[in-house]
């Protein structure tokens, strides 16, 4: 018998694990993307966007401060805070709207954890005269409370979620049950590299901007090739953007760094490839954290953005390939970096991105002085200053 | 054909759901036994899933109760156990694949083989996934029941094609949960079914009443009732039995009447 050829495979990763509800509207948005990656008027649209809206391409900082602070590999960071909304997360949303305006959808649903995808994308559907609704997690809300003022003065309605543990997981869970409720106007825009093939896919392209930028403008400014390139890894969105370009340049490191919470040995942490196990959920094959059951597993880490049981698949191939690195850095470490970049380049971001400049600090004095690091700084900070005040002890009236 | 295809020769098929270890051990055996005894063809057991995607509230909320009762796949198989002590009944498993492939596809389909559970509906592995599943169930004895959708569209020529013991029917979009409102076209889209395979078809999503439940089983083959009887035993706990045997009077009551008026209007 003929096997078929499987969809949106990295592996045994990825898939398309979904109810029969959505599997026509997925064979929709998987036929129309084929057609629109390789459209040149579609990509014509998208880089007009991200040019003359995002505020691409965004820049490739030279960190001279860390770098001689630390005193190993040259440190150069690319400030994806400096997009329009403050992060990664417009670059797909960007792309997905347009899949979804040419699908003809009027009404645009996405999950959000520290809200930045969230934001993001009421952004996009007030730029585009969309309907926006938002599902986040009732705790991230109570995290992040900047930001869901932010969306509902954007347009959207924000929905917390209340079932299971309240966070990232839960949203991506109601997110996906209100769009099997009601598919026909609906385009469910998915922020992180996960789900169902061809989402996993599409963020894949939509956030490579981001490598194919820093290879060129580290091209210009050194004429070389990074060392390594370093990003942090939640569902793993803004990782595989970073990584994207440097796949198939086997002398660039990649390293993905998770949120460990406690300690990726505690059983407070999201450190989902160093600790989880093969699984299948929120329509992938993949690694989870899990019980032996497998039931997923509530994970922990004070960053809402990177508070996710799984990760995508293309991640878990690179991970079992051996062709990336994933180490987990703690909650403590983090909020040591957030104030570390701070102070030594004056840039405040995002508790998430930390987690990345966390490793860097401990990486870069074991390198060289004429290597080359890239880190990724996803996002700004702004979001998290009175959550990282109250960890500190500090209590600010927000 | 398969045991599980061969219930529905005899009349219109009633499936009951309920959710295992909801409240307890023990009175989930007793509710499975009460069903059976009382007018279900076949028992849909569902093997509670943290994340139970395809769920509404009531559901989500009695998979809560079995996981506060500290239920686990393991815990399930026992209860099929010990419910094969007092009753034959055919029982089919609702569970999302994840707990299947972390068991191993073969270890839990060989646990239903020997169980006597002759079918597995998995909202969360549809067509194009089925294959890593498939042709071990079969193996065992275990039909791949799938689910059709008022979205599956030209999807429905190849699930029905491949479908073993019946076709799950989903009456409207969106979760599990109580409804008055189904999809307009489940009559056309039964009929489109038919084209293609002379499987069973069973109905559900939202029935709850005698009436809906009749009308469903004239449409179909069968109709399959869940959050109704899941709302009883959250109401009634352990006392949960004989209000679940009532229910199902009710219910087969209602569908042989509607039955019989068919006849008579086809002589």
């Amino acid at each position: 018998m003929l096997e078929t050829q499987k969809k949106g495979r990295y592996g045994e990763f990825g898939g398309q694990y979904i109810p029969e509800t959505l599997m026509t509207q997925l064979e929709i948005i998987d036929r129309e993307y084929h057609r629109l990656k390789n459209d040149s008027s579609f990509r014509a649209e998208l880089n007009d966007l991200l040019v003359n809206y995002a505020n691409r391409p965004s820049l490739l900082y030279y960190a001279k401060n860390m770098t001689e602070d630390l005193g190993g590999a040259q440190i150069y960071l690319k400030r994806e805070d400096l997009n329009h909304t403050g992060a990664h997360k417009i670059n797909n949303v960007i792309g997905q709207a347009l899949v979804a305006k040419h699908l003809g959808k009027t009404r645009l649903i996405a999950e959000t954890g520290a809200g930045q995808h969230g934001v993001a994308t009421a952004t996009i559907a007030a730029l585009f005269g969309m309907e926006c609704e938002i599902f986040m997690g009732k705790e991230d809300t109570e995290r992040q409370k900047l930001n869901v003022y932010r969306m509902e003065l954007l347009g959207a309605k924000v929905h917390p979620v209340t079932t299971g543990s309240m966070v990232l997981k839960d949203a991506v869970n109601a997110t996906m049950q209100e769009w099997a409720s009601r598919i026909d106007d609906t385009f469910y825009i998915l922020g992180s590299a996960v789900g169902p093939a061809p989402f996993p896919e599409m963020v894949h392209d939509f956030q490579s901007v981001i490598s194919k930028e820093a290879k060129q403008q580290l091209q210009e400014k050194k004429h070389t090739l990074p060392d390594m390139v370093v990003a942090c890894v939640g569902g793993g969105s803004n990782a595989i953007g970073s990584f994207a370009d440097f796949i198939d340049d086997p002398s660039v490191q990649l390293v993905g760094v998770e949120a460990a919470g406690k300690g990726v040995d505690s059983n407070r942490t999201a450190a989902t490839i160093e600790r989880g196990s093969v699984g299948i959920f929120h329509g992938m094959k993949s690694l989870f954290l899990q019980d032996q059951n497998g039931q997923i597993d509530k994970v922990y880490s004070i960053s809402a953005g990177l508070d996710y049981p799984g990760v995508g698949p293309e991640h878990a191939a690179l991970a079992e390939e051996g062709r990336a690195q994933y180490v987990g850095i703690t909650d403590d470490e983090a909020v040591a970096a957030f104030e570390y970049i701070a102070r030594e380049e004056g840039i405040v971001a995002a508790i998430e991105s930390c987690h990345a400049v966390a490793y860097v600090q401990k990486i870069a004095p074991t390198m060289r002085q004429d290597q080359i690091i890239i880190c990724t700084l996803s996002g700004r900070g702004d979001k998290d200053v009175a959550s990282i005040a109250k960890y500190k002890g500090v209590e600010i009236d927000d | 054909m398969t045991k599980l295809k061969q219930v529905f020769t005899n009349r219109k098929a009633f499936i009951p759901f309920i959710v295992a270890d909801d409240p307890n051990f023990a009175t989930t055996v007793k509710n499975v036994v009460a069903l059976a005894e009382n007018g279900a063809d076949i028992m849909e057991l569902g093997i509670p899933f943290s994340d139970p995607s395809a769920d509404g509230p009531v559901i989500q909320d009695a998979d809560l109760r079995a996981f506060a009762a500290g239920v686990t796949p393991t815990t399930v198989f026992d209860i099929v156990a010990a419910v094969r002590k007092q009753s034959q009944v055919p029982i089919v498993f609702l569970t999302y694949v994840n707990i299947p492939f972390k068991y191993g596809y073969a270890q839990f389909c060989r646990r239903c083989q020997e169980l006597g559970v002759l079918g597995l509906v998995i909202p969360d592995l549809p067509y194009e996934e089925r294959d890593e599943l498939a042709p071990i169930a079969t193996q065992y004895d275990v039909d791949l029941i799938p689910l059709i959708t008022p979205t599956s569209d030209r999807r429905v020529e190849k699930i029905a094609k491949a479908a073993t013991g019946f076709i799950y029917v989903v009456s409207a979009l969106g979760i599990t949960g109580e409804r008055d409102e189904f999809a307009h076209n489940l009559t056309q889209l039964i009929a489109r079914i038919r084209q293609y395979t002379d499987i069973p078809t069973a109905i559900g999503f939202g029935i709850h009443t005698p009436e809906q439940a009749a009308e469903m089983s004239q449409i179909a083959d069968c109709a399959i009732i869940g959050s109704a009887i899941v709302d009883l035993v959250r109401q009634h706990g352990t006392d949960a039995p004989e209000y679940l045997a009532a229910y199902t009077k009710t219910i087969r009551a209602a569908m042989d009447a509607a039955a019989t008026v068919q006849k008579a209007a086809n002589y």
